[in-house]
């Protein structure tokens, strides 16, 4: 059973290692760092900082990475009636730096039906190899077939990675695919690199419910499976002349048993302005105060053109609606600017939003970590604030 | 119909705070709450309970103050309760968590529904619930936000999607994992805190659920955190203490033309 083991004779009393801990777990008794292993959960944050090595992770039997035989950056292509889904773009774009790094190849990988169209832009984006993965039944997603299709196709083709966008598909499908081929799957990553001494993919996203970022690597398992989020990494160009190879694999009825049937797809009626698409966004927090603030915000946007967003705690106080909702369990936004309004700036809520151009903050808290990351901020309560850049910008029509 | 629930007990998120000094979380003194998501799964196994009658069991894995959150959901319905605590499940991933309460699920015994809710509010993976269901070898049904039982065996659900969200028939036993537009959960009952008193927690430990070893805790885990950092930002990083007419002329200007 794995724990974190003091060396007490190294050990100097310093207690950088309880400040790294984001769980508490550590305090100095006699001047040396004990870890209470009912808090400990071995993220092995303390052994990263300890200025003399005092701290390690004991394991038992350390498995030693094995020479593995895959290759290849995989992306999942997500299409809808044939369409390709932008984030599948934006997985390319990073995919291709990722296989550039590895000396590998960047492959699509596109289960579906009638895809001819789709084949032909996922071409025009820098890929090596097309897998189509034709089958009627793939058609509409279904959470066995495309599983089960896709595991096949790992099995035969071994990739080193794959990637998937973090849509209600691409972590449905990703979540099954990684437990049953037994490797690792990493959640909503805002940032994917090499270490190209280890060969090892590198995946950093937000943890610990917290403002704390953590990079996570699968050592032993293949392959290496990421989840990314639509507008965090950048589409790969478009070159009307490149060309892939193209795959395409159609497997036996065999694969394609499953207790669950598509029925159809409903689409809701969009809101007048979809707020991933925004170009200006004015998003609302906690220091709203209530529900009827929210005109304030409302009044503000209309004036400048922008589209009314909020944070999960308006959300979660009921009001906004959710579709609204910014950051790690909302949408993620890229505007050209984003202004938040009573908004501390939870990391939470940052990833939603952290690649917007510019962002501006109005929060009464001077200490609140959103003014870390705006261009600009004011420490005021938006509730003034906004009525009079309301009233500014009017008259400057 | 038998009905499993996984819950999580979390940090309550809207208390965490950050050490302006070393940017690392004060999680002293922060409340323990069941995941927001769960109440939702809670509320829609006790309400096919009271259509179709049966047992709603409820299962969490964590440190023994975790039981605090299965005595919550007795309150709310549930019948029964399991704890799966061992310290050889320490350091999980999501592929060892969802293994462990896999195979305590085969270890309770029969069912006909899993219910989860989407996501934890402190991983934010959505991996647990899908994790189960593979695990178990059945279907999944994830974003549910509506079930409508055909019959004991057989439902339709809608699941949400970027769109809107897609309809689909789904054969019992299975995995679902629901959000929070599929329900409004009701508040405890006197009866529920009565029950909830008197109920009995059945601890679980690895020995117990015959847990492969080499399948939980940090030593089966596939993932590895290798850094934890404080988020860069370079931004301008501009700050005004005051909100005089000059600076908010400033900030308007900056909204008009996009400078200074």
């Amino acid at each position: 059973m794995a724990e974190i083991l003091n060396d007490i004779n190294k050990c100097t009393g310093c207690g950088e290692c309880i400040n790294a801990c984001p769980f508490s777990a550590i305090s100095l008794i006699n001047a040396k760092a004990v870890i209470d292993s009912g808090k400990c959960t071995l993220c092995s944050s303390c052994v990263n900082v300890c200025p003399v090595s005092a701290l390690s992770l004991s394991e038992s039997e350390k498995k030693k990475q094995s020479n593995f035989d895959c290759k290849d950056v995989w992306v999942f292509c997500e299409q809808k009636d044939g369409v390709v889904m932008p984030v599948t773009y934006e997985l390319l774009g990073e995919g291709k730096k990722l296989a550039d790094k590895l000396k590998a190849r960047l492959c699509a990988v596109l289960p579906g039906y009638d895809c001819e169209q789709a084949i032909e832009k996922l071409k025009e984006r820098g890929v090596d190899i097309v897998y189509y993965v034709k089958h009627e039944l793939l058609k509409n997603f279904n959470d066995d077939y495309y599983s089960e299709t896709l595991i096949e196709l790992c099995k035969e083709y071994k990739p080193e990675i794959f990637l998937f966008g973090a849509t209600s598909m691409g972590r449905a499908v990703a979540s099954r695919i990684a437990v049953k081929l037994h490797t690792g799957l990493t959640a909503d990553c805002t940032s994917l690199d090499i270490d190209e001494e280890k060969h090892l993919l590198l995946q950093t996203r937000p943890a610990f419910g917290g403002n704390i970022m953590a990079t996570i690597i699968t050592p032993n398992h293949r392959p290496q499976m990421a989840t990314v989020r639509h507008k965090v990494m950048k589409e790969a160009d478009i070159n009307p002349l490149a060309n892939a190879q193209v795959i395409v694999k159609e497997y036996g009825a065999n694969l394609f048993s499953s207790n669950a049937e598509f029925v159809k797809s409903v689409k809701e009626i969009a809101e007048t302005i979809n707020i991933s698409d925004a170009d200006i966004i004015v998003s609302g927090g906690r220091g709203m105060g209530s529900k009827e603030n929210f005109s304030i915000l409302e009044e503000f946007a209309k004036t400048i053109g922008a589209s009314v967003a909020a944070s999960r705690a308006a959300v979660d106080s009921e009001w906004i609606p959710y579709s609204r909702q910014v950051g790690q369990t909302g949408k993620t936004v890229c505007p050209k600017l984003y202004i938040a309004c009573g908004i501390s700036g939870q990391i939470q809520h940052l990833i939603g939003m952290q690649s917007s151009k510019t962002i501006i903050a109005i929060n009464k808290d001077p200490d609140a970590p959103i003014f870390k990351y705006a261009d600009y901020g004011i420490v005021g309560d938006a509730l003034k604030i906004v009525p009079m850049l309301t009233e500014i910008l009017k008259k400057k029509d | 119909m038998n009905i499993i629930i996984c819950v999580k007990q979390v940090p309550d998120s809207t208390e965490v705070k950050i050490n302006p000094e070393t940017n690392t979380l004060m999680r002293e003194g922060v409340k323990s709450v069941i995941n927001p998501f769960d109440y939702y799964a809670i509320e829609e196994a006790v309400k096919i309970k009271e259509r179709f009658g049966g047992k709603v069991t409820v299962i969490t894995m964590g440190p023994p103050q975790a039981g605090e959150v299965l005595k919550e959901a007795v309150t709310l319905g549930c019948d029964e309760a399991f704890l799966l605590c061992d310290r050889k499940f320490a350091g999980s991933d999501t592929w060892a968590t969802s293994y462990a309460l896999a195979a305590a699920i085969k270890h309770i015994g029969e069912f006909n529904l899993i219910l989860c809710g989407k996501q934890a509010s402190d991983g934010d993976t959505a991996q647990v619930g899908p994790g189960i269901a593979a695990h178990l070898n059945i279907s999944q049904a994830v974003n549910v936000s509506k079930i409508d039982f055909e019959n004991e065996n057989k439902a339709v659900v809608n699941k949400m999607t970027e769109q809107g969200y897609d309809v689909c028939s789904i054969n019992l036993p299975c995995v679902m994992t629901v959000v929070k537009e599929i329900n409004t959960p009701r508040m405890p009952s006197l009866k529920g805190i009565m029950r909830a008193k008197k109920a009995q927690i059945k601890t679980l430990g690895a020995d117990d659920i015959k847990a492969d070893a080499s399948k939980i805790g940090l030593e089966g885990s596939p993932t590895r955190v290798v850094k934890i950092f404080a988020p860069q930002h370079n931004k301008e990083n501009v700050v005004f203490n005051d909100c005089s007419e000059e600076v908010i002329n400033k900030i308007a200007k900056i909204i008009k033309d996009g400078s200074i």
